[in-house]
């Protein structure tokens, strides 16, 4: 396994899979958290750090627990289980032993025990492994964290859309959610010309 | 019956083992919790407001309960919230200055004019970034009304193109003085004492052009205190709350009728 394919891998996840701009997973907290700069940042890090762990952890439980014994089909339920299971314990561990990083990302890790792009990259990662059988853990973890930064590149992106929009004369029935859909779907646009850049680049 | 069986073992044993790894996690990791901070945050009002200084009502719970603070910074919560917290403490009474947020001019449209034309964003912060402000008076209050905005308990009321604060009405969370750009509003005491109503710090020629009122500087009222409470300091005279005996003395010698007697 070359450096160029898991470069090119954690590059792809960021410029042409993104997560939200062209996938469309984790929309809620793309709206939600994305109308501060700083606060987009923070719950952007927790959810990278999220990403990668959880793949870390479903990737070996579902090849060598769930297809020996063919129970593939299992993959959503077990996922969440655990996701939800090891953002709990990651909060644990980081309220007794990092205190500073828990007081800057411990309110958003509740939030990412369910979070769609999470459960999303797990998933999705074993499909590709599944199509490409040099597509391995490693892959698989440089893939989760490039979906972390290309979520975080969205958000900070999208944070200063949005703090461009609020000094914005919007018409009256487009303020608020409207005008912030309009706007996310312009960014998503703008990520479409990015197809096909990777391929190039790598060639 | 294997098919149901064994895909129920699996989830539920995967379940299982992560309550059981979340549980031992929780007991060997706990932090201890700061109990008396909890309390303390019960009778704290949870405005958040910060006007004690500490970020929100957590963060001077906190403070109060290392021995950080002193209880009787909250103004919204007043006595006794001060009270409440003092007893959790064990620290006995303390003593609650009552404050209020007072604006330090008194210059409206009789006393001053508008130096221009002004069709800007209706904000005294914006027209201030416009060659200082569309008053006559570069320290003075504008009357456009960015502290009325924020004051969430409709104490401020901006008449004449002057804003004034009712003392009854003013929970002292000190967002007025935040939002006003040329900085007039401050706290002072809630008692019988003279209060100067200007801020102006040019000479008492350049005071007397742009407005009626405005403080020039002449020291009277320095020379009537007999309790040393009034200084002048930049052309502009200031009472000390804590001298202040409310004698009324320098408001009588005032040539400019700037100063005012505040009442308890």
């Amino acid at each position: 396994m070359s450096l160029k394919f898991l470069v090119g891998i954690f590059l792809a996840a960021i410029l042409t899979e993104n997560y939200i701009l062209n996938k469309f997973l984790g929309i809620c907290p793309f709206l939600g958290v994305s109308k501060k700069l700083n606060t987009a940042f923070g719950m952007s890090c927790a959810v990278t750090v999220v990403m990668v762990i959880a793949t870390a952890v479903t990737w070996p439980v579902y090849t060598y627990v769930l297809v020996p014994l063919n129970l593939d089909y299992l993959q959503t339920v077990v996922f969440i289980l655990i996701i939800a299971a090891l953002v709990q314990l990651l909060e644990t561990v980081m309220h007794k032993y990092m205190p500073p990083l828990y007081n800057a990302l411990g309110i958003y890790l509740p939030l990412i025990t369910t979070n769609c792009a999470v459960l999303g990259v797990t998933m999705l990662v074993l499909e590709k492994g599944a199509e490409n059988p040099s597509f391995g853990y490693l892959a698989s973890l440089v893939n989760a964290f490039g979906a972390g930064i290309g979520f975080m590149v969205a958000m900070v992106i999208f944070a200063g859309v949005r703090e461009r929009l609020e000094l914005c004369d919007v018409p009256n029935f487009l303020k608020g959610l409207p005008i912030t859909l309009i706007a996310a779907s312009l960014v998503a646009v703008s990520f479409l010309g990015f197809n096909g850049i990777i391929d190039r680049l790598l060639a | 019956m294997d098919k149901i069986l064994i895909p129920v073992l699996i989830v539920a044993g995967i379940g299982l083992l992560a309550g059981i790894i979340l549980a031992v996690a929780s007991a060997i990791m706990a932090v201890p919790k700061d109990e008396k901070a909890e309390a303390i945050l019960e009778v704290l009002p949870g405005a958040n407001c910060g006007a004690c200084g500490f970020s929100g009502c957590s963060g001077y719970a906190a403070a109060l309960s290392k021995g950080e603070a002193q209880p009787g910074l909250c103004s919204p919560g007043g006595e006794a919230c001060a009270k409440a917290c003092a007893e959790l403490l064990g620290t006995g009474d303390v003593a609650v200055e009552k404050k209020t947020a007072l604006v330090h001019c008194m210059g409206n449209y009789d006393c001053t004019s508008d130096k221009m034309r002004y069709d800007g964003i209706d904000s005294c912060a914006a027209s201030t970034l416009l060659a200082g402000g569309i008053s006559s008076c570069r320290y003075g209050c504008m009357g456009m009304g960015d502290c009325a905005a924020v004051c969430e308990y409709g104490a401020i009321n901006v008449c004449n193109g002057m804003a004034s604060i009712d003392p009854a009405k003013c929970r002292g969370c000190a967002k007025c003085t935040a939002a006003c750009p040329k900085g007039l509003i401050s706290f002072v005491p809630l008692k019988k004492q003279a209060v100067v109503r200007c801020s102006n710090c040019d000479k008492g020629a350049e005071t007397m052009k742009v407005c009626k009122v405005g403080c020039i500087g002449c020291g009277k009222c320095m020379k009537a205190c007999e309790v040393g409470a009034v200084k002048v300091t930049n052309f502009c005279a200031k009472v000390d709350p804590a001298k202040c005996i409310g004698c009324g003395k320098c408001a009588e010698v005032c040539p400019r009728h700037v100063i005012t007697m505040l009442d308890a």
